[in-house]
């Protein structure tokens, strides 16, 4: 197999509500900041995959209203649905198929112009499922829930992951909502869904990431530092929440099996220097890590309380801010996918952690985690 | 190293107005199963899926997760693309660049829709700038409108010369039983039948069917052991031209001028006319088999009309165009670009039953949608270079 390398992230500043910005616009913004820390013009970028949800921006073919500012026209494009990681990887396979040289994925959503408990309730089935009123959050707390009894994971280790991840918040410029809170501010936050408190899920938020993607034989001929894909995996569990164990997430397990053997990695507690998971609900943060084998079952919440997890810990988990620091739906995966990249570049500023030779990116398709895709990026080819 | 890629098995449903009898996930299983048979796989050999239908139609989110118990995703890898009318194609690439990674040697690829459950006009029309376009929009058929009132303008074609091609595909759809519309039509019918949009009459577009369809591609590696003659991907283009209305040449479709004429400089052909043998046109109206052929340079502007009334097109003539009965006669939207796909790739592999053209050696498969938007395969016997 050839490989691939990122070459180029651009973001826009995550916010509450972009007011004064369409689609198009926060597109045209992500796309022409990748391109200039790439040092590339739209001319060097020969086909172009845009992430979005029909769902999430209340339009149908809604990859329409981003292609002209993406720099699509007279090039190849495609579009993906579900997290931006899932975009990136097509837009991998497409360098690595021979077909093209440089991908330019795009993801954006913004949450503001959505009703969230309407649009994740339909991801339930319409017969038996959506009349009960299920929506993310309810789902969500029905596996924290679960989650919570099987590890003996508590309400206050939860809480730590909100107090790390917004602090975190504060070292990067593009997050939105850095705050110096206690395990107790979480605990006395409004209750939404039993466990889940307000400050234990993700806000709701507006951004656009872009990523540049390119096939081995032009990864160093621009002028920024590739990233390599030493591995990569996704997987989908059962739909059905009575078919899952939803304490656990098999299939994360195998995603995250199959990445780790693709990029040769062994032992991943050991060498995975710097990761950026799907944070959107406290709970989750701890439940990844355990299920992809970054921490022993039932010990990530322990971890957690050592430090293990901090900037400056054995493992730093969303040094970023995470999503619950701010959270646009779909372009999740590229936001996380952009802060390793500039991790093990050396140049994410304020959460730089000390070593980053090898990185792990996670995104998340559908209710509780039911499918999951894994990154492992690197500094070496 | 990239591998050369083949499709090894298809399947569809056979498509009907309304299926009440199958919720989607049963609609989706129906032609994993048939693809799975015809290609003499199990489930279990299948590495990865990609899937596409257009999300309002049936108001389900997050289509990929929610289909796995008919798609056969669970624990699997499965990845949702889409992209309007154009989906059941943009999946046929999709699979093509997974199984082309070399990442995957077995790829199933899914596209689907069950009409009946949408508005159909109420979800497409929400495609458009919610200030610029959507007020002025009045769906899909006035837009196909203007572009047949553009191109009779700028050449002098007539209702009559669209009746002829509606005539076609209606009598192409009598030897395929999956196709919806099973009953030919005369011209006069056609003329005769309900103006929808002028110049467009009812029997001039497409019905609302519900219908799936399933393709497996393979890598170089396995493709041959799997089928001895399997249908080989020369190549693929997408050009998603427009994202406002009025940016489009009504009259002419940009989008299949520059993909096509990128596909034939790909795969060394000089003059498709005479190279291709088959053609499978995501065509949901008649005026797009005018316009949009000699677009692909088949012929020259204007001269679509001719090649038409002489019969090139029909059955035994020249280039057959939409041996199955095209889109007039089926358009379960999310599967009708893998549908040309399949129909092509069983047109190549000998495969075509009743509707089989004899000996072809090159094939062309197209996906229509968004806002002009034209995706396209070219298909062939032999392995690429």
């Amino acid at each position: 197999m050839d490989r691939a390398a990122i070459i180029g992230v651009g973001m826009t500043k995550i916010e509450k509500r972009k007011v004064g910005q369409t689609f198009a616009d926060m597109a045209w913004e992500a796309v022409n900041k990748a391109l200039g820390d790439a040092g590339m013009t739209i001319d060097d970028i020969d086909n172009v995959v845009t992430t979005s949800s029909d769902f999430w921006d209340g339009r149908t073919i809604s990859c329409m209203a981003v292609g002209d500012a993406s720099g699509a026209a007279h090039k190849n494009i495609s579009c993906v649905e579900g997290d931006g990681t899932y975009g990136a990887f097509y837009g991998m396979t497409r360098v690595l198929s021979g077909s093209y040289k440089t991908t330019l994925v795009t993801g954006h959503t913004k949450g503001s112009e959505s009703v969230s408990s309407l649009i994740t309730n339909s991801a339930f089935d319409p017969i038996y499922e959506r009349s009960l009123g299920m929506d993310m959050v309810t789902a969500c707390a029905m596996q924290a829930q679960s989650f919570m009894h099987r590890t003996k994971t508590t309400s206050e280790q939860m809480a730590m992951v909100s107090v790390k991840n917004h602090d975190n918040a504060f070292k990067n410029p593009l997050s939105q909502l850095p705050l110096r809170i206690t395990v107790q501010d979480v605990l006395q936050s409004e209750m939404i869904a039993d466990p889940l408190h307000k400050l234990d899920c993700s806000p709701v938020s507006d951004g656009c990431a872009a990523v540049i993607i390119a096939h081995e034989s032009v990864a160093t001929k621009f002028k920024q530092q590739p990233v390599w894909v030493k591995g990569v995996s996704f997987c989908a569990g059962s739909f059905f929440f009575g078919d899952r164990d939803l304490s656990h997430a098999r299939s994360l397990t195998e995603a995250a099996k199959k990445a780790y053997a693709m990029a040769g990695i062994k032992n991943p507690k050991k060498e995975i220097d710097v990761a950026e998971l799907y944070d959107a609900f406290t709970y989750q943060e701890l439940m990844w890590l355990e299920e992809m084998g970054l921490a022993d079952d039932a010990t990530a919440g322990k971890l957690l309380e050592k430090g293990e997890f901090n900037i400056d810990g054995r493992l730093p988990v969303n040094a970023s801010g995470g999503l619950l620091s701010g959270h646009p739906v779909i372009a999740a995966g590229l936001y996380s996918m952009g802060a390793v990249v500039r991790q093990i570049r050396g140049d994410a500023g304020g959460f730089q952690v000390k070593k980053a030779k090898t990185g792990l990116v996670h995104g998340v398709n559908g209710l509780g985690g039911q499918s999951h895709c894994v990154f492992i990026l690197g500094k070496d080819k | 190293m990239a591998k050369r890629v083949a499709i090894v098995g298809t399947g569809q449903t056979f498509h009907k107005s309304h299926r009440p009898d199958v919720n989607g996930q049963e609609l989706i299983n129906e032609a994993v199963l048939r693809a799975l048979q015809d290609a003499d796989l199990k489930m279990k050999d299948i590495d990865a899926i990609v899937i596409g239908n257009m999300d309002h139609f049936e108001g389900i989110n997050y289509v990929d997760c929610w289909s796995v118990d008919g798609s056969g995703g669970t624990m699997k890898p499965i990845i949702k693309l889409t992209t309007g009318g154009t989906t059941g194609c943009t999946v046929a690439i999709g699979g093509y660049h997974l199984v082309g990674s070399g990442m995957f040697d077995r790829v199933l690829i899914i596209g689907w829709e069950k009409n009946s459950e949408s508005d159909t006009t109420g979800a497409i029309t929400t495609a458009f700038d919610p200030i610029w376009d959507r007020l002025v929009f009045a769906g899909a058929i006035s837009g196909l409108a203007a572009e047949a009132q553009g191109y009779m303008a700028r050449y002098g074609a007539s209702d009559r010369d669209g009746a002829r091609v509606s005539v076609r595909d209606r009598k192409h759809a009598m030897n395929n039983p999956h196709a919806q519309l099973r009953k030919e039509v005369s011209l006069e019918e056609v003329l005769a039948s309900p103006m929808l949009a002028d110049p467009i009459h009812l029997l001039d577009v497409c019905p609302r069917s519900d219908g799936a369809c399933a393709v497996i591609m393979a890598s170089e590696d396995v493709a041959e052991k799997i089928c001895p003659k399997p249908d080989w991907i020369w190549g693929t283009a997408a050009r998603h031209s427009y994202s406002y209305l009025g940016d489009a040449d009504y009259g002419r479709l940009t989008s299949m001028r520059e993909g096509s004429q990128e596909l034939w400089k790909k795969a060394g052909i000089k003059e498709p006319r005479k190279e291709l043998d088959v053609i499978e046109l995501y065509q949901p109206y008649s005026f797009g088999g005018l316009i949009w052929i000699e677009d692909m340079g088949l012929v020259g502007p204007g001269e679509a009309p001719r090649y038409i009334w002489d019969g090139n097109t029909d059955m035994g003539g020249e280039l057959p165009i939409n041996p199955s009965g095209g889109v007039i006669s089926c358009n379960p939207i999310g599967a009708t670009g893998l549908i040309r796909c399949a129909e092509a790739a069983m047109q190549v592999m000998g495969k075509a039953e009743g509707r089989q053209v004899p000996d072809v050696n090159l094939a062309f498969s197209s996906g229509f949608g968004g806002c002009w938007w034209t995706d396209m395969i070219l298909h062939g016997k032999n392995k690429p270079k």
